[in-house]
Formats: C-alpha cells, sequence, structure tokens
C-alpha cells in the first residue's frame, strides 16, 4: 500500500528523515509513536502528499505520490472543520469539493458520480453513523470537542477513501469520549478494509489503536522502529494483561530511547 | 456541556423599540428647540415631514434615486475589486510585503481632499462621484479581507487541501466565505464616510443627488423645511444602507 524508499526531508535546514524507507501493507492499521519534534506529524503531510520529500519516493498503490491524491483522507488534532459551516456542510465538504471539479482524476477519481441527492444522502448516512445526525444543523462552536472529531471522522469516511491518515485526532479529548471515538474508529476502519496511520504522542493510544506501532526518536530518523501489536481492537483489550504488557513495554523503549 | 442552541444573532424586539423611544425623543427634542429659536432657520419636524411628504414624489425622490444608484454602484464596484485583490495578497505573503507598504501610505490619505483632482479628471456626471466612494470603501475592504485571508489558520488550510481542494476550490470553499465578515465589516464602517464624501461631491458638477438638493434648498432658494427634508432622506439613506449591511451580516455570519 504504501512504500516510502530512501526519503529525505529537512525542514528549516533541521534534517526529519534521512534515507528512511518504510513500508505498510493493504489493511494495516499502524500508530506512529514519538516524542513532539520526532517528525510524526511530517510523516503524515509527506504521506498525504502535502509536503514532498527532498530525495527518495514514496509510492501509494503502486503510485508515485507527487501531490494529494483524492483515496486519501486525513484527519488533524483540530481546527481541520469550517467554523462557517454547519457540521452537515462539514461532512459534505470534501464530496462538493469533487463535484466542483467534476471528475478528472486530479482532483476526484475519474469514476465520479456525484449530483446533490447523492452528497445530501451520502452526508446523512455519515453522520448518522457517527452518531451526529441531531447536530447536523449546529457550526462546530456550537457542539463538544468530541462532536467535532466525530464530524471531522465522518468528512473523511465519506469520500471513501483507502488510506486514512490522522494526526493525534484524539489528543484533545478527555479520556472516556477518547476511547469511545478510538474504539469507533477501529470498528469502522476495519469494516471498509481501510489502511491507517494514525500518529499519537501517548504510548497507551498507540499500543490500543495500532496492529503495528512505528517509533521515531529525536530527528533525524533513518531506520523505521516498529513493533508488531496484535490484539483485537476491543474495549476489552484495553483490561488485559497484554494490553498492560504492551504498554510496560512501549514504555521502555520509549524511555530507553 | 448543555444542550446547545443554534444561536440566531438577530437584532431582538427590545431594541427595535428602545430606538424607536429614541427616535420619539430625540423629534421631541427637535420640536422643543424650534419653539424656543423661534428662527427660519431651525423649523420645527412637522414642517419638515410635510415638505418631505409633499416633495418625495417629486423632485426629492429623484435626487434621493440619484444618490442611492452612485453609492450603491460605488459599493458594488469596490467590493468587486478590493474582495479579490485582497484575497489574492492575504494568501501570498510574497505579494503581501510587496505592496504593504503601498497600502500603508495610501491608505490613511482622507481621500475628499482628491475631490477638485478626481472632478477635474473626470469631469462632470456620476463617474467622479462613484470612483472618489470607490476609492475609500476600496481600502477599507482591501486592508479588512487581506487580514482575514492572511488569519485563516494553516490547519484549516491543510485539511481543506486533503479533501483534494486545489487553489480555485481553496478560494471558492474557505478564502471566500472566510472573508465575508471582513467585506460586511469594512462596509459597515466606512458607508459613514461614504455618505460623508456623497454630499461634497453632490456640491460640484451636478443637477441631481441630495448634496445638490440641500444646498440647493438651503443657500439658494432659502427653503429650509425642504433642505431639512433633504437632510433626514440623506439619514435615511444612510440608515438604510446600514440596515441593509447589518442585516445581511447577520445572516450569513453567524458563526
Amino acid at each position: 500500500m504504501i512504500r516510502m524508499e530512501d526519503i529525505t526531508f529537512t525542514y528549516a535546514r533541521r534534517p526529519i528523515f534521512e534515507g528512511f524507507s518504510w513500508q505498510v501493507a493493504r489493511g494495516e492499521v499502524w500508530a506512529v509513536l514519538g516524542p513532539s519534534g520526532c517528525g510524526k506529524s511530517t510523516l503524515l503531510l509527506l504521506l498525504a502528499g502535502l509536503v514532498a520529500p527532498q530525495t527518495g519516493k514514496i509510492e501509494i498503490q503502486g503510485e508515485m505520490l507527487d501531490r494529494p491524491r483524492p483515496q486519501t483522507s486525513l484527519v488533524l488534532q483540530e481546527y481541520g472543520l469550517l467554523p462557517w459551516a454547519t457540521l452537515r456542510e462539514n461532512v459534505a465538504l470534501g464530496l462538493r469539493i469533487r463535484r466542483f471539479y467534476g471528475p478528472d482524476g486530479r482532483h476526484a477519481p475519474q469514476d465520479l458520480r456525484l449530483d446533490a441527492n447523492d452528497i445530501a444522502m451520502r452526508t446523512e448516512n455519515w453522520l448518522r453513523r457517527l452518531d451526529i445526525y441531531g447536530l447536523a444543523d449546529y457550526r462546530p462552536s456550537q457542539v463538544s470537542g468530541g462532536q467535532r472529531q466525530r464530524a471531522a471522522i465522518a468528512r473523511a469516511l465519506v469520500l471513501q477513501p483507502d488510506l486514512l491518515l490522522m494526526d493525534e485526532p484524539f489528543a484533545a479529548l478527555d479520556a472516556p469520549t477518547r476511547e469511545d471515538l478510538q474504539a469507533l474508529t477501529l470498528a469502522l476502519c476495519s469494516e471498509a478494509g481501510l489502511t491507517v496511520v494514525l500518529v499519537t504522542h501517548t504510548l497507551e493510544e498507540a499500543a490500543f489503536v495500532g496492529q503495528r506501532i512505528l517509533i521515531l526518536d529525536a530527528p533525524p530518523n533513518h531506520v523505521p522502529h516498529s513493533l508488531a501489536n496484535p490484539h483485537t481492537a476491543d474495549a476489552a483489550y484495553r483490561r488485559s494483561a497484554a494490553y498492560y504488557a504492551q504498554v510496560t513495554k512501549l514504555r521502555g523503549r520509549l524511555e530507553g530511547a | 456541556m448543555g444542550s446547545p442552541e443554534p444561536a440566531v444573532a438577530s437584532t431582538s424586539k427590545q431594541q427595535h423599540l428602545t430606538r424607536l423611544i429614541a427616535l420619539v425623543v430625540l423629534l421631541v427634542f427637535w420640536q422643543m428647540a424650534s419653539l424656543t429659536v423661534q428662527r427660519p432657520i431651525l423649523p420645527p419636524p412637522t414642517s419638515v415631514l410635510s415638505a418631505l411628504v409633499q416633495d418625495l414624489p417629486q423632485t426629492l425622490g429623484r435626487h434621493f434615486a440619484a444618490s442611492l444608484y452612485r453609492v450603491v454602484t460605488s459599493i458594488a464596484l469596490a467590493i468587486i475589486l478590493a474582495a479579490p485583490a485582497g484575497l489574492l495578497l492575504g494568501q501570498s505573503r510574497r505579494l503581501s510585503r510587496l505592496f504593504a507598504p503601498f497600502i500603508y501610505l495610501l491608505y490613511p490619505i482622507p481621500k475628499v481632499v482628491l475631490v477638485p483632482m478626481v472632478l477635474l479628471l473626470l469631469g462632470v456626471g456620476d463617474l467622479p462621484k462613484i470612483v472618489l466612494i470607490t476609492m475609500i470603501l476600496f481600502f477599507q475592504i482591501l486592508v479588512l479581507v487581506r487580514d482575514a485571508a492572511a488569519s485563516i489558520r494553516p490547519e484549516l488550510l491543510i485539511s481543506v487541501r486533503s479533501l483534494g481542494a486545489g487553489r480555485r476550490a481553496l478560494f471558492r470553499f474557505v478564502y471566500f466565505p472566510a472573508s465575508l465578515p471582513a467585506i460586511l465589516t469594512a462596509l459597515r464602517q466606512s458607508i459613514g464616510t461614504a455618505i460623508a464624501v456623497l454630499y461634497i461631491a453632490e456640491l460640484f458638477a451636478t443637477r441631481y443627488g441630495l448634496g445638490y438638493y440641500i444646498y440647493l434648498q438651503g443657500s439658494t432658494l432659502f427653503d429650509y423645511p425642504r433642505m431639512y427634508a433633504g437632510i433626514v432622506t440623506m439619514s435615511i439613506l444612510g440608515f438604510g444602507l446600514y440596515t441593509v449591511v447589518d442585516t445581511t451580516a447577520q445572516q450569513l455570519c453567524r458563526w
């Protein structure tokens, strides 16, 4: 699904990645863990095609990535929603942008067929699945942080992506809301067979969400350190001994680094 | 978090009522002042009202229409010219830096001092008046739209770009809606100035417009009730435009 080969990325004269290679198989759920400033958000921007590496290449689904691809969706921690638009309009935004360009293969998939009715129906469907249909006509500032993130996730999934990139999507939420939304997101993603790369700075989140965990250290990053994390993504796992063992292992790995 | 209410920021009934009371109080003061002064230069509101009612369907109406046309055309032109320019500057730091010193120098010039020059260059008719008012509104809108566009959070732009938006879609779905409040704020702040300059501009080289009408009635014909009728009409013009902008702002920018 994702092949990063020998990439170098320098930001403000600081090398973040140097000769970095990494591969993600289709349908895998990865958590990317590391301290702030380690380059984990940069990794997402690279994968999203929003910034380009200075050297090396990134392939997604066998195609060279040189601009954002329509089948990739990105969910950010906060401020990703249009503040002047309702949740419904926000969820519909990606579809409306696709209709704005038409099926040109650059901004929208070539086989795209969308009319206003399709947009309304698909939007409504995802508002319901994220359980925010009752809030559809409120603006982001009028709902809670968890409800805003639900809208952001609905906005990403309504586009039927094959790759979902998330940058600390649950960091601003309180613990119960965060755990609910982690479980819901994982369920929706596995249902759609999505490949997921989720960036986080909390090891508990990495241990719960990631089937595999990529650990980044202080830059520059040369070699990907990854960890298998076989588990079932249900709430019970959070109370299992295996989960605690994994958290402890991660903590040891991070502190030892 | 409690149950959220959709925020509808409309003018409350109570505000309408208090404004009406204020209007009545002002009229009463005017009446008393007129009775105290007892000179033709301060006629009572009643005689001004009768002049207004009498003249509005005839000449005053035509002068009002001329002024309204000039000011509305200027507003439209200013938005058409300044909003895209402001958006362009706001989303490119390099362009903005290039033009900033020019705007910094030109913005504070009181455009009304350019009346003689604009009249000499553009002659009689509507054009010089429209150009003057457009210049005033242009800078107000330009600066506010530029700053609104520049202050859009990078996270917002990144997330909308990740949904597939290129430059055109960013303008349509982010920059344009984000700058609407700035356009309306600029208008709200500058309508008063625009009308003041309209008055000055209409003193010269025209035979239509409220400025001309007020000056003619007051200084040539000495028909003070009619002069006041012109002043009241000009106030109504300003008040009306302000209300339209304000209502539009409340409808469009509830966030």
